[in-house]
C-alpha cells in the first residue's frame, strides 16, 4: 500500500511498490485524458526553500495535470517561513491546508525531518546533495520504457562518479534489479566511492576511464557533468576532458538499441551533434519525470 | 576515613578510563539519585597506571547501554549482599537518542535545534552510528 506513505529516499519503496508506480505511470502515459480529473479538489503544497525551476515546474505540471491544485513557494525570502519558525511548526501548519506536500531543502535530512511531522504524505524533491527521489523514479522509468525491462542490463555511467548523486542513487536502485551489470567511467580521481562498490556483487562492475573502449558493451549510457573545479588542475582538466565526452564518433561503437541518459542540465559532456541521434533519450526523460511524479502523487493520495 | 571499599548491594563499574568517569556519572544521570554514589577518580590501577571507579548503591535498574559507546572497556559488577552475584560485558546500543552529535556540517540538525535525533549503529567494531536525518556516520 502506497496511500499515506512518504518518498524520503529512492531505496524506501521495494521493487513490487515501484512496480506499481511505474504500471500506473504507463497508463498515465496511454491515456492521460483518464486521468485528468483524478485530483480534483485536492491540493498540493510546494515548499522550495531554494530555487529548482525544473524540478518545481515538473510536479506543478503533475499535478495540474491531474486536475489539482498547487499552492507554495519557490523563494522562502519572501514568505513568511523565513521569519524564524521552525520546519516542524511549518509542516504540522501546513499540513492542516493541503492533501500533500513537496518538499526541497539545501539542508540533508530536511524532508525526513518534515515527514516526521507532517499529517499528509511528504515528497523529497533533493535534500542539499543528500537524497533526490524522484530523479531515481525518472531515471528507472525512462529505462523501463526504451528497454522494456529494468533486469538483464549493462550500464555504463560516465562523468564525476565520485561527488555525483544522482549516480548513486541511480546504482543502488538499479542493484536491486536481476542480472545488471555496471560499467564506471571517469577519471582516476573521480572514481565510484568504496561504499557503492561494496553493494555490488564482484565481477558485476568494471571500471575504465575510457569510455571509447567500452561504449559498445553497454545497453544504457548515463552521461553526467564532469565539472573542471573536481580536477587537482586545469593542465588535467583539458588531458582528460576529451574522455568523458560523447561524440558522434563515440556513438558509432555504439550499439544500436543503446540508450544515452543525462539528468540536464548538460555543459558540454555530450557533443549537440549526438542530439539528433535517436538513441539520444535524454530530452525524453523530463516527460517521464512528470508522468512518474503524476503516478507518485495518484499513488500516494490513495487515489488509484 | 569512609569506607567505599565494601558494597552491600548495586553496581560497581570498574576500570573506566581515567577521566572518563565524570562523563558516565553524567550521562548515567546519577546526579538525580538518591542513593549513594561514589565516583573516584585517579584510583591507582596496576594494569591501567590510573582509572576512574563509580559505586553506585541501589536497587534501581540502570540503562548501563550507554557506557558501551564512551568507553567500552569498562567492567560492570552487580553486587547483592556484600557478594560478586554478575559480571557484564558491554554491548552497543542498537540505537541511540540524544548523546551524540551528528558530524555532518550540511545536516539539518546544524541549522535547526532538534531534539534527541535517533543514530542508528551501522558498524560495532568502528563504533560507527548514523544519524537519522542525513544518514551520515558519526561515532562517540
Ligand atoms: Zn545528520
Amino acid at each position: 500500500m502506497l496511500k499515506g506513505r512518504h518518498l524520503i529516499e529512492p531505496s524506501e519503496f521495494s521493487i513490487d511498490e515501484l512496480e506499481e508506480i511505474f504500471g500506473l505511470a504507463d497508463s498515465i502515459i496511454q491515456k492521460p485524458e483518464d486521468y485528468s480529473e483524478i485530483c480534483k479538489n485536492k491540493l498540493l503544497a510546494s515548499l522550495f526553500y531554494e530555487p529548482s525551476t525544473r524540478t518545481k515546474f515538473s510536479f506543478d505540471a503533475a499535478m495540474l495535470r491531474l486536475g489539482g491544485e498547487v499552492i507554495g513557494f519557490s523563494d522562502p525570502n519572501t514568505s513568511s517561513v523565513a521569519k524564524g519558525e521552525t520546519l516542524k511548526d511549518t509542516i504540522i501548519t501546513i499540513s492542516n491546508y493541503v492533501d500533500i506536500v513537496v518538499v526541497r531543502h539545501p539542508q540533508e535530512g530536511t524532508a525526513k525531518l518534515m515527514a516526521k511531522y507532517a499529517l499528509v504524505p511528504v515528497i523529497n524533491a533533493g535534500d542539499g546533495g543528500h537524497q533526490h527521489p524522484t530523479q531515481t523514479l525518472t531515471d528507472l522509468l525512462t529505462i523501463r520504457h526504451y528497454k522494456k525491462s529494468l533486469n538483464n542490463h549493462c550500464i555504463a555511467v560516465c562523468g564525476d562518479l565520485k561527488f555525483g548523486r544522482t549516480i548513486h542513487s541511480l546504482v543502488k536502485a538499479m542493484h536491486r534489479y536481476q542480472d545488471v551489470k555496471f560499467i564506471f567511467i571517469s577519471p582516476e580521481e573521480l572514481k565510484i566511492p568504496r561504499y557503492i562498490k561494496d553493494l555490488l556483487e564482484p565481477g558485476s562492475y568494471f571500471e575504465t576511464t575510457n569510455l571509447d573502449k567500452v561504449i559498445g558493451k553497454a545497453d544504457i549510457l548515463y552521461m553526467s557533468r564532469v565539472q573542471r573545479e573536481r580536477f587537482v588542475s586545469e593542465y588535467e582538466y583539458l588531458r582528460l576532458k576529451d574522455y568523458f565526452i560523447l561524440t558522434p564518433e563515440k556513438m558509432l561503437r555504439a550499439k544500436d538499441d543503446m540508450i544515452v541518459m543525462h539528468p540536464l542540465p548538460r555543459v558540454n559532456e555530450i557533443a549537440e551533434e549526438v542530439d539528433s541521434d535517436k538513441r539520444a533519450v535524454y530530452f525524453h526523460q523530463a516527460k517521464f519525470g512528470m508522468y512518474v511524479r503524476m503516478a507518485l502523487i495518484v499513488k500516494l493520495l490513495g487515489l488509484e | 576515613m569512609i569506607n567505599v571499599s565494601k558494597l552491600k548491594k548495586g553496581i560497581v563499574i570498574d576500570h573506566i578510563e581515567a577521566g572518563h568517569g565524570y562523563k558516565i556519572f553524567s550521562q548515567l544521570g546519577l546526579d538525580a539519585l538518591e542513593d549513594v554514589v561514589v565516583l573516584m577518580r585517579n584510583v591507582p590501577s596496576r594494569k591501567m597506571g590510573k582509572k576512574d571507579l563509580i559505586k553506585i548503591e541501589t536497587d534501581i535498574h540502570l540503562d548501563l547501554t550507554v557506557l558501551g559507546l564512551i568507553d567500552p572497556n569498562v567492567t560492570i559488577n552487580f553486587v547483592k549482599d556484600g557478594a560478586l552475584i554478575r559480571k557484564e560485558k558491554l554491548q552497543l546500543p542498537a540505537v541511540v537518542e540524544g548523546i551524540l552529535e551528528c558530524k555532518n556540517p550540511r545536516c539539518i540538525s546544524k541549522y535547526q535545534k532538534i531534539n534527541d535525533i535517533k543514530f542508528y549503529l551501522i558498524d560495532e567494531k568502528t563504533k560507527e552510528y548514523r544519524c537519522e536525518y542525513c544518514d551520515t556516520a558519526t561515532s562517540f
